[in-house]
């Protein structure tokens, strides 16, 4: 029974699930560490999707897929950051525009482009010689039979932390998120570095969104996350803006639901509803437990006003 | 008697001028959108306009669609007053349907008003605890309230799928169909329709057809409900001692803890009411709109987002519930104003869905100009303030 | 703020007053009809519009037009559309296409008893004289699939993707089960129930555990069915769909569609309209009276 359960390809199935998370929940926390929140992420990730999928199944080409995700993805970034961080806007409400015009926009060009769901051949799986023959606990199917953008979210995680913790950047980035007034004295350029983090933050939405319509999907519908990035979101807290807490959190996540399409593929007789709340339980009790002070970015959400 | 001087009515214009532009550049490039589409773009926004306030029956509408929103923005502003970000007005609305449409049913022979009252105070209760959950799980265990209330967003669907599709499932249903429904509530649990009586001369110089306005539509003693709360809510922030206390954390949680304030007990209070008012949202869309709860398997179906754009309103209105009034008023027209330049103009719906966001996008951006003025003006002499941590509302002017 | 919005509202609601009423008067047979997912969903809804678009060329533009309101998910929205229509007068028939619609329907046709209301899928007609119901009897077509389906299993394993257990989607599945016992008790019908219309990602994972679980054919309902249909193409395993054909997007890997026909019940409905009968029957689309059409893919 339990070897039913817990199979290879349940870990190889939470390993695909976490990517998109990975790469949205990575590029939001380091808008968060410099004070923006950025709710606009699953807005931006449909619009990566989209125009990485439109590129694609023009060209055929999967470098300009994923060229035209990060283009779009830079480009509602940096409008994000000229609405949060030029106009001070209040960020809660203008990701939440920023989401509902990504939603509308993504399906309408979808209609008048593309029409009715097309597919792409995106990234296929690359097998990594001699790794992916591992039979030992199945590890070759797990870690090493993933298409390429899988590879680049999992290898985004400790460069994400080297930036953050072991670079001048990062030390800027962190800085501006704790104390911008004192990094404003010591002649560091707040709105700059918030600029740029939110820039990076869409970018990898952008690719976020890609990763599903280019790599592991596909295809291409309206609302293609459904709210993945909301997810996303919610799993940089779960994070506590550390990249590899996030990443923790993705794949904590993205297990339970993958063992939750597990159980319900075996007709074990479990309420499907119960089952795909699961993963949603699961991640709030992991926190209460693992519960201990936060580092939370103390200028998170408050614009800086250098009283001009 | 004050004295009389027109500055104080050029400060209010100049003060609503930037939501007009605002509006008018969102609405520049929505005509893009539409050109692009082969639509007319005046026409577009004449037939958003009628949609939203053209006829009686669209304004009832409009002002149905406010109703909900008007909830969960009052529970917001006490929230976000508070210190606490909640994401979970969905979820909460939910959970105070699925309880307050329980108790209809079970008391379904008791009289009408004993059904409203109990399944009123029910929905609310259950509101509230689940909101409250997410503030005792900040307040207790560190939490961050984000994290918990988008995840308890989901299991509440979950929780009403299941429950319409088993428990509470219409018995006739049960056979071939199988839509996950409740039983229809009885005729004397539903929130009776509000009329208003005017004056007939008024009436005449509309043009309506009777001085009964809103006979003939859905608009319900909801709307009166919300209003009365909102400003309950008011004077309950601003006026008394429970809400100075919640406050006093929102602004300054060290300087709460300092002064003596139990704060987690008020970040809890703060989730309990916001979760409460969310709960209202549900119980009374089920009351006096839907009589029933049904579930398309999506939050979307039942709240129709007024989870979120309950926050949208508060923050529009300047996180004070009787500024939410309007501010949902607003949002209430231009959802069901875009509705109908759907109809009328033929384009799709994700245009709509593009250019609210644009329309949120540009409003909110816009209110950086009024701040400024607003702080200017401040700058000079200062009201007399209610208490010391209780810097007023940015926008909470004196209309006297 | 709150004077802010206030004195916004008068003015606009000023201005809204001197706003004109369009409405027209001929002899052209006008149908508004409201769905909840887009046009394009190669889908539930999809099925309706392409109806529509096939009665407008049977007939005519000059003889019959039609509104379509999609991406209604919020039923209230649904609710002020089919208002407004029923309210203006101009409209022959009104189509609220969705069984979340069905209370609608109940609290508003008898407030418009001159107005014609036709809506599925269900079967229930409230009783009410100017109320039609329409509903597939998509088990046949489920049958249909399900028996070829265990013909053609290698594994013996077959997976099902369904959005949750309702109304023809509960019905195709079940459909589906029975045909696969009756042609091949042995075989082992996998299904999950994802609780979405639209969620893709998860779809396809659902998809993915019953390939890793051993399934070498697949089906599913509803609009998230596109993620699937790429897992069966990817993988090269072969895909029953239903509700719209999903040929194309499918590619060598469909075997067959259930195709839902609305225009079969739609001339009748009309018809009846025309002649003063503005209710009262219940349809079923079944493959006998061509409602249902069963299209083979290009495997």
């Amino acid at each position: 029974m339990i070897e039913q359960i817990f199979t290879a390809s349940v870990f190889a199935s939470m390993i695909r699930l976490a990517t998109p998370y990975i790469f949205a929940a990575l590029g939001e926390t380091f808008g968060q560490r410099s004070g923006v929140l950025n709710l606009g992420v699953d807005g931006i990730m449909l619009m990566g999707a989209f125009f990485g999928f439109y590129a694609v199944y023009i060209t055929g080409s999967l470098v300009l897929g994923v060229a035209a995700a990060l283009l779009i993805g830079l480009l509602l970034g940096l409008a994000t950051a000229f609405v949060s961080v030029t106009l001070k806007a209040e960020q809660g409400i203008s990701g939440i525009g920023v989401y509902l015009f990504g939603l509308g926009m993504s399906e309408l060009l979808f209609q008048r482009l593309i029409g009715t769901p097309k597919s792409v051949s995106g990234f296929p799986p690359i097998h990594i010689p001699v790794l992916s023959d591992i039979q030992f606990l199945g590890i070759g199917q797990i870690f090493f039979n993933h298409n390429l953008l899988v590879y680049v979210a999992f290898a985004l995680v400790p460069i994400s932390a080297f930036i953050l913790n072991r670079t001048t950047f990062g030390l800027m980035i962190r800085a501006v998120g704790q104390n911008p007034e004192a990094a404003d004295a010591m002649g560091i350029n707040v709105a700059r570095v918030r600029y740029m983090t939110v820039a990076i933050g869409g970018m990898l939405s952008g690719l976020a969104g890609a990763s599903l319509s280019i790599a592991l999907l596909n295809v291409f519908q309206q609302n293609l996350t459904s709210g993945l990035g909301f997810i996303a979101v919610a799993l940089v807290y779960f994070g506590r803006w550390k990249p590899f807490g996030v990443m923790g959190g993705a794949l904590l996540f993205s297990f339970v639901n993958a063992l939750q399409l597990q159980v319900s593929s075996l007709n074990l007789n479990i309420p499907s509803e119960f089952a795909v709340m699961a993963p949603y339980v699961i991640t709030i009790i992991a926190l209460v437990f693992a519960s201990k002070q936060t580092e939370k970015p103390t200028a998170l959400t408050k614009p800086f006003d250098r009283g001009e | 008697m004050r004295e009389f001087s027109l500055k104080p009515l050029w400060n209010r214009l100049l003060d609503i001028a930037p939501l007009p532009v605002a509006l008018l550049a969102a609405f520049a490039v929505a005509s893009l959108l539409l050109l692009a589409l082969n639509a007319a773009p005046g026409q577009a926004f004449a037939s958003m306009l009628q949609g939203a306030f053209g006829t009686e029956n669209a304004t009832a509408e409009t002002l149905v669609k406010a109703i909900p929103i008007l909830f969960v923005a009052i529970g917001i502003c006490v929230a976000f007053r508070g210190g606490v970000t909640n994401i979970g007005g969905e979820g909460q609305m939910i959970m105070g349907a699925l309880a307050g449409v329980t108790t209809a049913l079970l008391l379904k022979d008791a009289p009408g008003f004993v059904i409203i009252l109990a399944s009123i105070l029910v929905g609310f209760a259950a509101g509230a605890l689940y909101g409250g959950l997410a503030g005792f799980l900040k307040a207790y265990f560190n939490v961050n309230e984000i994290l918990s209330t988008i995840m308890l967003n989901q299991v509440a669907v979950q929780l009403m799928n299941y429950l319409l599709n088993g428990p509470l499932l219409d018995p006739s249903e049960a056979g071939l169909n199988h839509i996950p429904k409740t039983a229809r509530i009885v005729e004397s649990a539903e929130l009776p329709r509000l009329a208003l009586t005017v004056p007939q001369f008024v009436a005449n110089l509309f043009g309506w057809e009777n001085a009964e306005l809103f006979a003939r539509t859905r608009l319900h003693y909801g709307l009166l409900l919300a209003i009365v709360l909102a400003i309950v809510m008011y004077i309950l922030l601003w006026r008394t001692t429970i809400g100075y206390r919640i406050r006093a954390v929102g602004q300054n949680e060290r300087a709460a803890r300092y002064a003596g304030l139990n704060v987690r007990r008020q970040m809890v209070l703060a989730m309990l009411l916001a979760g409460g008012f969310a709960g209202l949202a549900g119980v009374v869309q089920v009351l006096g709109l839907q009589y029933r709860l049904q579930t398309d398997g999506s939050p979307l179906g039942f709240t129709a987002n007024a989870g979120f754009n309950g926050i949208v309103a508060a923050l529009f209105g300047g996180l004070n519930p009787i500024g939410a009034i309007p501010a949902s008023v607003f949002f209430g027209g231009l959802l069901v104003g875009a509705q109908k330049m759907q109809r009328d103009l033929a384009v799709p719906a994700a245009l709509i869905t593009a250019i609210n966001g644009l329309i949120v996008v540009f409003v909110v951006s816009s209110q950086i100009f009024s701040k400024r003025r607003a702080r200017r003006r401040l700058a000079a002499p200062t009201p007399p303030a209610t208490a010391p941590a209780a810097a007023p509302a940015p926008v909470q002017e004196q209309t006297a | 703020m709150k004077t802010r919005f206030t004195l916004f509202l008068v003015v606009v609601l000023a201005l809204v007053s001197l706003l004109p009423v369009a409405r027209a008067q001929d002899d052209v047979f006008r149908v508004a009809a409201v769905a909840p997912s887009a046009t394009n969903d190669l889908a539930f809804s999809q099925s309706m519009y392409d109806a529509l678009v096939k009665i407008q060329e049977e007939m005519g533009e000059d003889q019959f037009q039609f509104d379509f309101q999609e991406g209604t998910f919020v039923v209230d929205d649904a609710a002020v559309a089919l208002r407004d229509w029923a309210a203006s007068g101009e409209y022959d028939l009104v189509i609220a296409h969705g069984s979340q619609y069905g209370s609608i329907i109940e609290e508003l046709a008898p407030e418009f008893p001159e107005v014609s209301f036709a809506w599925g899928t269900d079967v229930n007609t409230f009783g009410l004289d100017n109320v039609f119901a329409y509903t597939p009897a998509a088990d046949q077509g489920g049958f249909v699939n399900g028996a070829m389906a265990g013909f053609m299993t290698q594994s013996g394993v077959i997976g099902v993707i369904g959005p949750i257990e309702v109304g023809d989607a509960k019905l195709y599945v079940d459909g589906f089960k029975a045909g696969v016992a009756a042609s091949n008790p042995d075989a082992q019908v996998l299904v999950t129930y994802i609780q979405s219309f639209s969620d893709v990602p998860l779809a396809t994972e659902a998809a993915n555990a019953h390939v890793a679980n051993g399934a070498d054919i697949l089906t599913g309902t509803a609009q998230m069915v596109v993620g699937p249909i790429a897992v069966a193409k990817e993988k090269g395993l072969k895909w029953f769909g239903t509700q719209s054909s999903q040929a194309e997007l499918a590619a060598e890997s469909g075997v067959m569609f259930q195709i839902y026909r609305w225009e079969v019940v739609l001339r009748d409905i009309i018809a009846k309209v025309q002649e003063g009968t503005l209710g009262g029957e219940s349809y079923t689309l079944t493959l006998a009276n061509g409602g249902l059409v069963m299209e083979p893919g290009q495997q």
